[in-house]
């Protein structure tokens, strides 16, 4: 009984020792390019890599900052592109990326609920009573909202902010309560509404309070495909990767 | 004779692998704070309100799961009837559950768009985004954990000593109060113990049922998360603080519970 079960103990600690052991064998060159992407990035990216010619992909969606704090502690993909131009920026300031390029913009927009009309306006959002949600001020979609409404009297910013019930980690987060019920606003992007199969309606912002935002993209120091990363980005400004932004609701890089 | 000195030494590589697997994070997360920044991480208010919130949230979901539990699982471990086996994995069912699952069960149901949101509404209670909805979320996730070893636990009383109680003509509520639960002691302490630390650690299901506002439904793992892209420092500070609580708290019942188990082989 007990030679049974040593054997068995030991059959275990062999078949353990080979699962860990075949998942470094693969060469290096091979294998998929892997793409680290914002999340607002995810339905444009999808639908470039499924008519993209250069080989497989495998894509890592969450928020900007999530990414580019996993790039810092030693997680390399081969490209990482963010829903802004600061985090690629620090990133090749500390020698992590290669340079960045601008590759797509995006609009802040009042997001509302289809069924609901309790919020026409940016102004209706600074009534008492009306729910609002954010994302965080660590992620980009947070930070480009306070920039946005920082830029509007100070008076009706801290309406607004009063109204906030939520500070969500990511633009999905958002979406979810809005399309829930669970407030009666939220500040996305475009791209969310558009993605969000009618679910919302965007109200957009006064030009004045500047709503674009920039995306960036470099390829990884260290990356396995650098070649493959960079046909990816070429593709990205001219080819399949620009075409499937467009439909995504993406604009042009602003000059 | 050598043949079962080779087991033990397999199962003591066995035992040595589990522990440096489990422990290896958590000291990672301590050798990556010093006791300066352990107290830096406390002086910032988003922390504080953050285990505040924290403290405040599970006290109140241990207790209602305690209060509701405790008869609940007496009734299970002491009565048979038909249909006990399904009712029993009904319970167990938010344990295997994703928390991002039990999010989306919970906004169905209680959401302002919920089965119950009608009425929730109607009664004016508030749940999504406020301190309550926090509380339901971690009832929901933490009370199996309760529930189940409170079953095992009144199921282990010997049938001797409740019908001696009887017998002796305390009513069933007294014997209950007075038997069960004293003999079941350890066993619901313990229960409740890692009931508390499910719901210290609960996540997917406060995020997405009761979002994340500091004060109001920002406890530390969702304050741990926000800090994480951008003060990895801090994100790590304030898990070495949970880590800490968690610690105590287990450690303590794991000490009442021994000496309380103690105290009943003393008299």
């Amino acid at each position: 009984m007990t030679r049974r079960l040593t054997v068995l103990a030991l059959v275990a600690l062999v078949v353990a020792g080979c699962g860990s052991g075949s998942d470094d064998d693969p060469g290096d060159s091979s294998g998929p390019l892997v793409v680290s992407a914002a999340s607002s990035l995810q339905k444009a990216f999808t639908d470039y890599a499924t008519r993209w010619g250069g080989g497989n992909v495998r894509f890592s969606f969450a928020g900007s900052d999530e990414l580019a704090a996993q790039i810092q502690q030693g997680v390399k993909p081969d490209v990482f592109a963010s829903a802004n131009t600061k985090l690629p920026d620090e990133l090749h300031s500390k020698d992590l990326v290669e340079k960045p390029t601008v590759f797509a913009g995006n609009r802040l927009v009042l997001a509302v609920p289809a069924k609901s009309d309790k919020v026409g306006s940016l102004e209706d959002v600074e009534r008492p009573g009306v729910r609002v949600a954010i994302g965080s001020e660590t992620v980009p979609i947070g930070s480009y909202t306070l920039g946005v409404l920082g830029r509007l009297p100070q008076a009706e910013r801290a309406k607004i902010m009063a109204n906030v019930r939520s500070k969500e980690p990511d633009v999905k987060g958002i979406v979810g309560k809005l399309t829930q019920g669970a407030v009666d606003a939220g500040f996305v992007y475009i791209t969310d509404v558009k993605a969000a199969n009618g679910a919302l309606e965007a109200i957009e912002l006064p030009e004045s309070l500047k709503p674009s935002a920039a995306y960036g993209v470099a390829v990884v120091k260290g990356a396995k495909h650098p070649d493959a990363a960079r046909r990816f980005i070429s593709g990205l400004i001219r080819g399949g990767g620009r075409r499937a932004l467009l439909a995504a609701g993406f604009e042009p890089p602003p000059q | 004779m050598r043949r079962s000195r080779a087991f033990g030494a397999v199962a003591l590589v066995a035992l040595v692998a589990v522990l440096v697997f489990l422990t290896l994070p958590i000291v990672a997360i301590f050798a990556n704070t010093s006791p300066g920044h352990l107290i830096d991480g406390l002086d910032d208010p988003v922390a504080r309100d953050a285990l505040w919130l924290s403290l405040k949230t599970t006290a109140l979901a241990l207790l209602i799961i305690v209060v509701i539990g405790t008869p609940a699982a007496y009734l299970l471990a002491t009565r048979d009837f038909p249909g006990r086996a399904v009712v029993q994995t009904l319970i167990e069912l938010p344990l295997v559950l994703p928390p991002a699952a039990a999010g989306i069960g919970l906004l169905a149901a209680l959401g302002p768009n919920g089965i119950l949101g009608g009425a929730l509404d109607d009664a004016g209670i508030q749940l999504v985004l406020q301190t309550a909805g926090v509380v339901v979320a971690l009832v929901f996730v933490a009370s199996p954990f309760y529930l189940r070893q409170a079953e095992s636990a009144f199921g282990a009383v010997p049938s001797s000593l409740v019908e001696a109680s009887r017998t002796l003509g305390v009513g069933e509520v007294g014997t209950f109060l007075r038997v069960s639960i004293p003999s079941a002691r350890p066993g619901l302490l313990a229960g409740a113990a890692l009931a508390w630390g499910r719901a210290l650690g609960e996540f997917g299901a406060t995020l997405m049922f009761a979002g994340s506002f500091q004060g109001i439904t920002q406890t530390v793992p969702l304050a741990i998360y926000d800090r994480f892209s951008q003060d990895f420092a801090g994100a790590l500070a304030l898990s070495a603080i949970l880590v800490c609580v968690s610690f105590v708290l287990l450690l303590s019942v794991k000490l009442v519970t021994g000496r309380g188990a103690l105290g009943a082989a003393a008299r």
